[in-house]
């Protein structure tokens, strides 16, 4: 591998205690069609972080989701996932959420119905479901619309009512693939706020898919940048971020700061993918 | 957000919109009710005159005062026979609706199944059914069982067609959620394919119900079963043989009232079902 490892605080990576909820070793991708996305990549996730996966189209970061989440096997290399409970297909038993570029509700299924589903799947009655269903669409702020039908709601209510239904089963890890790329400028920054919160809040661990440096900049603890050609790791950043996020950051020295050194991680990205 | 609000009456000059907009809904009810109905007296009118004016016979073409005069004098005899018409239709449309839905969740299933039955559903669906009557008439127990199996064959490709077609159209992203969640096959089938495909079993539904009526009357041109417990298509044939015209108007006007009936039904399950959520059934709102 000739790709540079840039980490610009070392953080979080050199704590002494580390606790893993997933690690990927060493994965590639071929598709049917001969196309290879993924070559070798590794990664280790700990848990608490809120990582980005950020990259041009085509390197491969929506393909390195789904295969943490078990659509779509591997065609070389391995998930772990140390602290979880592993069921028949060797995925963790309810330990991960996905939300998707769409908000993928069912049409014909209420807003409570929608967020049940998860549950519902897992044999559980709507009566014991109640409580979750009722806390997490609190969480996005939805309580007042658990009858409502999908097609009612703007797009940004559609996307939380996704996050809800994903934050449902109490999952260890959030996977999130551009979830908010179709969203305009408002309702993103709004939404982005929501996911920091349930992240800080249910302490849950994120792996969040954008090609926008100002979202993961505003949003990680750590910046994963992918290059295309082949899909691979290319830098691995550790981000200084206060706690407390609000638009008084997003104008702020250490914010443009961070975007700056993502944006610079990003070009080269590019520039390697084209040299290549 | 209240300070925006305009209240109507303080809205100035805008205000005559305010008066006039919600009017104009109103009219256009009004007209979509007035309009056809008074095109079709019109109609009516035109063939009465047509009728007295040229001094047509009644056995070539009756005027509608005779028709109506034949409504009442022979429907006691043509309604017995009008419900061995609806019987045959809507038990056909049920085994249809049974057999097209069944079997496209066992082809939509298996792939190997799908493939197998592949050139017979082409076959029974290319072939036009009048020509299987004679066959079925030789086969079948009875001329009902006949009947009834001709108005199956029609009513079932559109029901088994448009029930595969949805069952496979299922959003990608919809499918790989249930994955993610560990469902089984059979929760997948139930709680997402058939939900997700019931736009495609309406429009099969709506199609089948229409064409199951048209199947049940064409079987018994074919058949030709005269004496007790013959549909109303025989009816219409035996009337024509004696002349007797403004009674196979009669026949033809409940035939007609069958087909609008059934279509009214289907369209009304249609809407039950999908008006909370499927575009097709939504009014568009601009």
């Amino acid at each position: 591998m000739t790709d540079i490892a840039v980490s610009t605080i070392p953080g979080a990576a050199s704590e002494a205690v580390r606790r893993s909820v997933v690690s990927m070793r060493d994965v590639s991708k071929v598709f049917s069609n001969g196309t290879l996305a993924l070559k070798g990549m590794s990664l280790d996730v700990q848990a608490g972080e809120f990582i980005s996966l950020l990259g041009p189209s085509g390197c491969g970061k929506s393909t390195a989701l789904r295969i943490i989440a078990g659509l779509g096997a591997p065609s070389s290399g391995s998930i772990d996932w140390p602290s979880s409970k592993i069921n028949a297909k060797g995925l963790p038993d309810g330990d991960v959420g996905f939300v998707f570029q769409d908000p993928t509700l069912m049409p014909w299924a209420t807003v409570m119905d929608n967020v049940y589903l998860p549950l519902k799947l897992r044999g559980v009655s709507k009566a014991a479901a109640r409580e979750a269903i009722m806390d997490n669409l609190a969480a996005v702020g939805l309580a007042d619309f658990t009858a409502s039908y999908p097609r009612e709601l703007s797009g940004g209510m559609r996307m939380r009512v996704s996050i809800a239904r994903a934050m449902v089963t109490r999952p260890k890890l959030l996977l999130m693939d551009e979830p908010f790329a179709a969203l305009d400028e408002i309702t993103r920054q709004k939404l982005n706020d929501d996911v920091l919160r349930l992240w800080q809040q249910h302490g849950v661990t994120v792996i969040f898919v954008t090609h926008s440096v100002y979202e993961s900049a505003y949003l990680s603890s750590r910046i994963v940048v992918m290059r295309a050609r082949p899909g691979q790791v290319f830098a691995d950043m550790a981000i200084a971020q206060p706690a407390e996020r609000d638009q008084a950051y997003r104008v702020s020295e250490g914010y443009r700061q961070t975007c700056q050194d993502v944006s610079d991680a990003l070009q080269r990205a590019i520039g390697a993918a084209e040299a290549h | 957000m209240s300070q925006t609000m305009t209240n109507p009456s303080e809205a100035g000059t805008d205000s005559a919109a305010g008066v006039l907009l919600p009017r104009t809904p109103n009219r256009e009810k009004l007209m979509q009710v007035v309009i056809p109905i008074a095109a079709l007296l019109l109609a009516i009118l035109g063939w009465h005159l047509l009728v007295t004016i040229n001094n047509i016979p009644r056995y070539i073409l009756p005027g509608p005062v005779d028709v109506g005069i034949a409504l009442f004098t022979d429907s006691g005899t043509l309604w017995p026979a009008l419900l061995v018409t609806v019987r045959i239709t809507f038990t056909a449309l049920a085994i249809a609706l049974i057999g097209g839905v069944g079997l496209a969740i066992l082809l939509v299933q298996s792939r190997i199944l799908e493939l197998a039955l592949f050139p017979f559903a082409v076959v029974l669906q290319v072939t036009p059914m009048i020509a299987i009557a004679p066959l079925l008439l030789i086969y079948a127990p009875d001329t009902q069982t006949a009947l009834l199996i001709c108005a199956f064959i029609v009513a079932f490709f559109p029901i088994l067609s448009n029930m595969a077609q949805g069952l496979k159209s299922v959003d990608h992203n919809l499918l790989n959620l249930f994955e993610l969640y560990g469902a089984s096959s059979w929760q997948t089938l139930i709680y997402l394919k058939i939900p997700a495909s019931m736009p495609y079993f309406m429009a099969g539904l709506r199609i089948g119900g229409g064409l199951s009526l048209i199947a049940a009357v064409v079987a018994e041109f074919a058949a030709g079963s005269a004496g007790q417990g013959s549909g109303l298509a025989f009816r219409l044939l035996e009337s024509q043989y004696r002349m007797n015209l403004p009674r196979l108007f009669v026949c033809l006007i409940m035939l007609c009232g069958t087909g609008i009936a059934i279509f009214g039904l289907t369209s009304l399950i249609s809407w039950l079902t999908l008006h909370r959520w499927h575009e097709s059934a939504i009014r568009r709102e601009n």
